[in-house]
């Protein structure tokens, strides 16, 4: 898959490697600031007050 | 005949290997659990070190914004703090602390500064407890029916200690006698932090006007500060308490000297 990736990204390697770590940069900042703290919200049991 | 079986040998192997450059089913399967993989590692990463600095920025954002919309629209003077009761040596003039209304649930109605833990530390104050309405999304919470700040009793909140901003993730490293301020419209309502206790999460006495002391009427001024004990647990609560020291209006003068000088 990556593989596969990698030989459809046109230019020179560093062209691809650059276009590479771009989409790596937007796809961690999707789960840094949106997925994970949803998943957080589903997973995390957070209990600080008394009841 | 070995000289006659190798080149054959090389031979499937490289035909083996042919399918592999193409995108085979095993491959994209394995691709995605070795990607998954690394997504869950990721998000312990996050849970633990990452997302609170990230939450918790937001969360000290929006306080901050708080505060400056409430000192570029100063409000009419407050209701009961007209009688000055203690001059400090040093810094703005005190008064009788106003008495608030009791917020609506998640209604935003204060920002929580504590030197100690940073100098912008700056979390809202919303009513009520409720994890999805108040504390996860806006930041600390204030029990119904506790004192308002400055009030003889019990002025009781919660926050987090391990996630959604993680507002009193350090909470039990406060120093006697560091100052707890809480902002509101009208003014500082300063704290001096006393001391932390651990109870069971059904410890609802530390509620009491009196924490602690059923059927006792309340004479002391008390900021009690719930959070989860141990931090990523919730086996007990801790629990921190400040006995309050003056209020300060929202005067030309400024802040309070304990926003500044850290503990007394």
């Amino acid at each position: 898959m990556y593989g596969a990736l990698w030989r459809v990204l046109p230019g020179p390697w560093w062209v691809r490697l650059l276009i590479l770590l771009v989409l790596l940069a937007a796809v961690l900042y999707g789960l840094f600031f949106y997925v994970f703290p949803w998943v957080s919200d589903l997973v995390y049991p957070s209990e600080v007050t008394v009841e | 005949m070995q000289t006659v079986q190798e080149p054959q040998t090389r031979r499937t192997r490289r035909r083996g290997r042919a399918p592999q450059r193409g995108v085979s089913v095993v491959g994209v399967i394995g691709d995605l659990l070795v990607t998954a993989g690394v997504v869950v590692l990721l998000f312990v990463v996050w849970q633990l070190w990452i997302g609170d600095a990230i939450i918790g920025a937001q969360f000290k954002d929006q306080g901050q914004e708080l505060s400056d919309s409430w000192a570029l629209e100063p409000s009419a003077p407050a209701p009961a703090a007209s009688s000055p009761a203690t001059s400090a040596p040093t810094g703005p003039p005190t008064a009788d602390p106003p008495a608030l209304p009791q917020p609506g649930d998640a209604e935003r109605f204060a920002v929580v500064r504590i030197p100690r833990l940073g100098p912008d530390y700056s979390f809202p104050l919303a009513g009520g407890v409720s994890a999805s309405r108040t504390l996860d999304p806006i930041g600390l919470g204030h029990y119904p029916d506790t004192a308002m700040p400055g009030q003889v009793g019990n002025f009781a909140i919660a926050g987090h200690r391990g996630s959604h901003g993680a507002p009193f993730a350090d909470l039990p490293s406060l120093h006697i006698g560091d100052a707890v301020v809480v902002e509101t419209e009208q003014g500082w309502y300063t704290y001096r932090f006393r001391n932390i206790e651990y109870v069971r999460p059904n410890g609802v006495d530390v509620l009491l006007p009196l924490p602690q002391q059923p059927q006792v009427e309340a004479t002391d001024r008390i900021i009690t500060m719930t959070t989860c004990s141990p931090r990523y647990g919730f086996s007990e609560r801790a629990i921190a308490y400040g006995v309050f020291e003056s209020y300060t209006p929202r005067t030309e003068a400024g802040p309070p000297t304990s926003l500044t000088s850290g503990a007394a």
